[in-house]
């Protein structure tokens, strides 16, 4: 039987469209994924800045959108946060981190489907061009923001973005689930079935495991929206009544009845909390991945490592009750998703106790890659800390329309998984284009933005605690919340700086990616895979050889060995170790 | 979704000196048609917490359906059953390399999944033409959850059994399935009368046929046993979803 890398179902493309439009190598694919990603973190920072200044300046006359109605707020809201956590969230570090260097961790030549992954990463453009379009149809994009709760999403009449614009975004979203279901299944059968001779499970690095267990939580999970979100279409479109009880909508009697709001809030949060850890999953892997490669040393506990990351995955399935208690639930339910929810505390300290001791006693490199990930384990904690308190259904009812939940998912959620993908681009930048990135812009990159973040986002707490309302267009008519209006003075004057750094990033990416020094094939002297091979990886990643993998992928600073490190395709290091 | 098993043979079944061994022996296509079965199960699965959900909020839920029907409804379930075994019998055969009995039982599960498909198109009429809509029906004007959650969970059914005729029909006989499409699809748009939803509801085999085109033409082969037990898999599986939509939407709704 000949070698897969022989078999292997495409050779290297000639011609530009097939080499790097309707590429089918993964590497490519992955690139492109990271570039759509870039785009739209791009889209959503301008929205939530538009809302940060509408916020502090509520009268201001802004350039490009004008006054800010109450409505276009809560547009821009919805947006933000569907952009956000679809197309950068879910897109960059798996489609973009995952898809490139998956295969090459584990010595495979490509993903197991590559037509699977060019239709998916194509499906998601689609679902972004969509999700964009609803902007500039008749009456703007919708208003029910990212959770898209009934009836405000399910009845064409209930606002001005609630016509066409809805139905893009629905349709972008739904879009978006079959993207996502094909890009995980391919995730996984790739790790099942490729690994190279040596590369068993408990071998792989701890990437490996996170983009894997997060296809599954993707495999399992998007299938559920897909359905909630054809349902929802049908409510609005062809009459029916699943979600929309009896309404009155101007004065005018839809036609709707009988149906529950709460059936779209269990199947969409049966998909919206698995998709918290898709978004921080990855994140986590990189953390370990860069943790252990900069403390040269081993990763402390690489099996609970890697048991955590599935109880993280297993729990998540079994907490999307913890986003209703407001909704109306039993006081027994409620407190039994109460408790399951406080389950994850427990895996998720093993993790960052971990974390901790990888780099105790470690010689740590303070390289760019290394400040992110450990900006991540920060962000972690600190953002981390406040889900104990949202998981106490009688703390929650008090806190949950206040900005402390948005504080709360914007550390953890959004800031943590933007650092573990701000890791991952300093880390896997020089193999992907083969040059280094500014270690000094990159310094000065994750200050600001480490400082900043926390600038925005902790103050949010307090403002939460005293009371300030969430989803508000404007604060300036209540007397009370006219007194928190320095807190959101302060936020928007540390976004406008923390937005601003984020252009050293994009300079300092395009300029290394074009006149950066030249990268050596193992720069960070780490031991996985990628870094066997040549920078950039040829078309089938190892130049026509399999790689056979001897060691586990954390193995630094091994007693009796020439250097400090041994890679994974290294002779096996001795059973005494 | 036929398109994961169209395509690249890299790590399925060879490649042992290589690579580790995939995981319960499966080669590639096979471990993807678990996985989108898997996540197919929870398409339907939230389907099916749909139906459960509305049901059990709505005391005043209809149960319309009279001996006709359920005798009707059986006659599909019988011809589903049926298909699972010359489906089995289909899949014996290409392993054991006769590819005459293979075409022969891929056909015979063809045709009585498009039994199963006609008798639900002709029950999908009936009860269209009683007044049953996605928003209401002549039963229980109170509750307009029965047309809609019915229409929905069998129609995406009937939409995967549909396409597992269409995905049998390119395994059989490959190229010259087109043509067979291509005319049922006309036959049928001529024929069923254009008050009837089927008249526009057709044209999935319109988009079954430009899919099926594109993927003989693009990647031309042979297709194996293991194309055929992939194949098999995805029609038990629709099979399976029957055997909960069965009882659910039709015993538990009877009126007799």
């Amino acid at each position: 039987m000949a070698t897969s890398a022989t078999t292997h179902a495409h050779a290297a493309p000639q011609g530009f469209i097939r080499k790097y439009i309707f590429s089918l190598d993964h590497k490519v694919i992955g690139i492109q994924y990271f570039f759509l990603a870039l785009t739209a973190v791009w889209v959503g920072m301008f929205l939530s800045l538009l809302m940060r200044l509408h916020l502090y300046w509520p009268n201001a006359v802004l350039p490009l959108v004008g006054e800010i109605k109450p409505e276009t707020y809560l547009s821009l809201l919805t947006m933000h946060g569907t952009i956000m956590i679809f197309f950068v969230l879910t897109t960059a570090p798996q489609g973009g981190f995952g898809n490139y260097f998956l295969p090459i961790q584990i010595g495979a030549p490509d993903m197991a489907f590559p037509v699977l992954n060019m239709l998916s990463f194509w499906t998601t453009f689609v679902a972004f061009v969509v999700m964009l379009s609803a902007f500039f149809v008749t009456g703007g994009a919708p208003l029910h923001g990212w959770t898209g709760y009934p009836p405000l999403s399910a009845v064409q009449q209930a606002g001005p973005g609630e016509g066409l614009g809805a139905d893009l975004w629905i349709g972008s979203i739904a879009i978006f689930c079959i993207a996502s279901l094909m890009g995980a299944l391919n995730f996984l059968t790739t790790t099942l079935d490729m690994r190279a001779k040596g590369m068993t499970l408990m071998r792989m690095p701890l990437t490996c495991w996170s983009w894997f267990i997060t296809a599954i939580l993707g495999l399992l999970a998007f299938g559920v929206l897909l359905s909630a979100g054809i349902l929802l279409l049908m409510d609005r479109n062809l009459g029916t009544s699943f979600y929309v009880p009896l309404v009155v909508v101007n004065g005018q009697i839809m036609g709707h009845k009988g149906g529950s709001p709460l059936l779209w809030q269990h199947l969409f949060w049966f998909f919206g909390h698995p998709e918290v850890y898709i978004a921080i999953l990855p994140g986590m892997g990189v953390t370990s991945q860069i943790l252990s490669t900069f403390s040269r040393k081993p990763i402390f506990g690489y099996k609970a490592m890697v048991y955590a990351m599935l109880a993280i995955g297993f729990l998540g399935f079994m907490v999307w009750g913890h986003h209703m208690f407001m909704s109306g639930m039993s006081p027994y339910s409620a407190f039994a998703f109460s408790i399951l929810t406080m389950c994850i505390g427990v895996p998720s300290a093993i993790k960052t106790f971990n974390w901790l001791g990888t780099m105790l006693h470690g010689r740590i490199r303070f390289k760019t890659p290394m400040l992110y990930a450990i900006g991540f384990v920060s962000l972690f904690v600190s953002g981390g800390l406040s889900g104990p308190f949202l998981a106490q259904p009688v703390l929650d009812i008090q806190l949950h329309d206040t900005y402390f939940v948005v504080g709360h998912f914007h550390l953890i959620m959004g800031v943590a998984a933007i650092f573990g993908m701000f890791a991952a681009t300093y880390y896997w930048v020089p193999k992907m284009f083969g040059r280094m990135m500014n270690e000094f812009w990159g310094r000065v990159h994750f200050f600001i933005t480490l400082i900043g973040t926390y600038a925005i986002f902790m103050p949010m707490h307090y403002l939460g605690i005293a009371g300030g309302t969430r989803r508000y267009s404007q604060y300036t008519e209540v007397a009370y919340m006219q007194k928190l209006m320095p807190i959101h003075g302060f936020m928007t004057y540390a976004a406008i700086i923390t937005i601003a750094a984020q252009f050293i990033f994009v300079i300092n990416l395009f300029w290394s990616i074009f006149k950066g020094p030249k990268a050596s094939d193992n720069p960070w002297e780490a031991t996985t895979l990628e870094w066997t091979t040549a920078t950039p990886p040829p078309h089938d990643n190892f130049g026509g050889v399999t790689p056979v993998v001897h060691n586990g992928p954390y193995e630094y600073g091994v007693p009796g060995a020439a250097r400090d490190y041994v890679m994974q395709t290294d002779p096996a290091i001795g059973a005494a170790h | 979704m036929a398109d994961v098993v169209l395509d690249h043979t890299a790590a399925s079944h060879g490649a042992a000196g290589q690579y580790e061994a995939p995981l319960f022996g499966a080669y590639s296509k096979k471990v993807g048609m678990w996985l989108f079965l898997a996540s197919d199960s929870l398409t339907f699965g939230a389907l099916l917490v749909a139906f459960s959900y509305n049901r059990l909020s709505n005391p005043a839920w209809p149960t319309p359906f009279r001996v006709e029907s359920i005798t009707n409804a059986s006659i599909m379930t019988a011809c589903l059953l049926s298909s699972s075994l010359t489906m089995v019998l289909a899949v014996f055969a290409a392993q054991r390399h006769d590819r005459a009995w293979t075409r022969n039982w891929l056909l015979a599960t063809m045709v009585f999944g498009t039994a199963f498909i006609v008798l639900h198109g002709m029950e999908w009429s009936h009860l269209i033409h009683e007044g049953m809509t996605p928003f209401g029906n002549p039963w229980a004007p109170t509750v307009p959850q029965f047309g809609g959650t019915f229409f929905t969970l069998t129609g995406m059914h009937m939409l995967h059994v549909t396409i597992g005729v269409i995905y049998l029909g390119v395994i059989a006989l490959r190229k010259w399935f087109l043509p067979i499409l291509g005319a049922i699809w006309l036959v049928g748009f001529f024929v069923i009368p254009s008050d009837n939803v089927f008249h526009y509801g057709i044209h999935v085999l319109l988009v079954g046929l430009i899919v099926a085109t594109v993927i003989l033409f693009l990647k031309p082969k042979d297709y194996d046993a293991h194309d055929v037990e992939v194949s098999g898999l995805y029609w038990h599986f629709v099979d399976l979803v029957w055997m909960f939509i069965f009882p659910l939407v039709y015993l538990m709704s009877t009126k007799i």
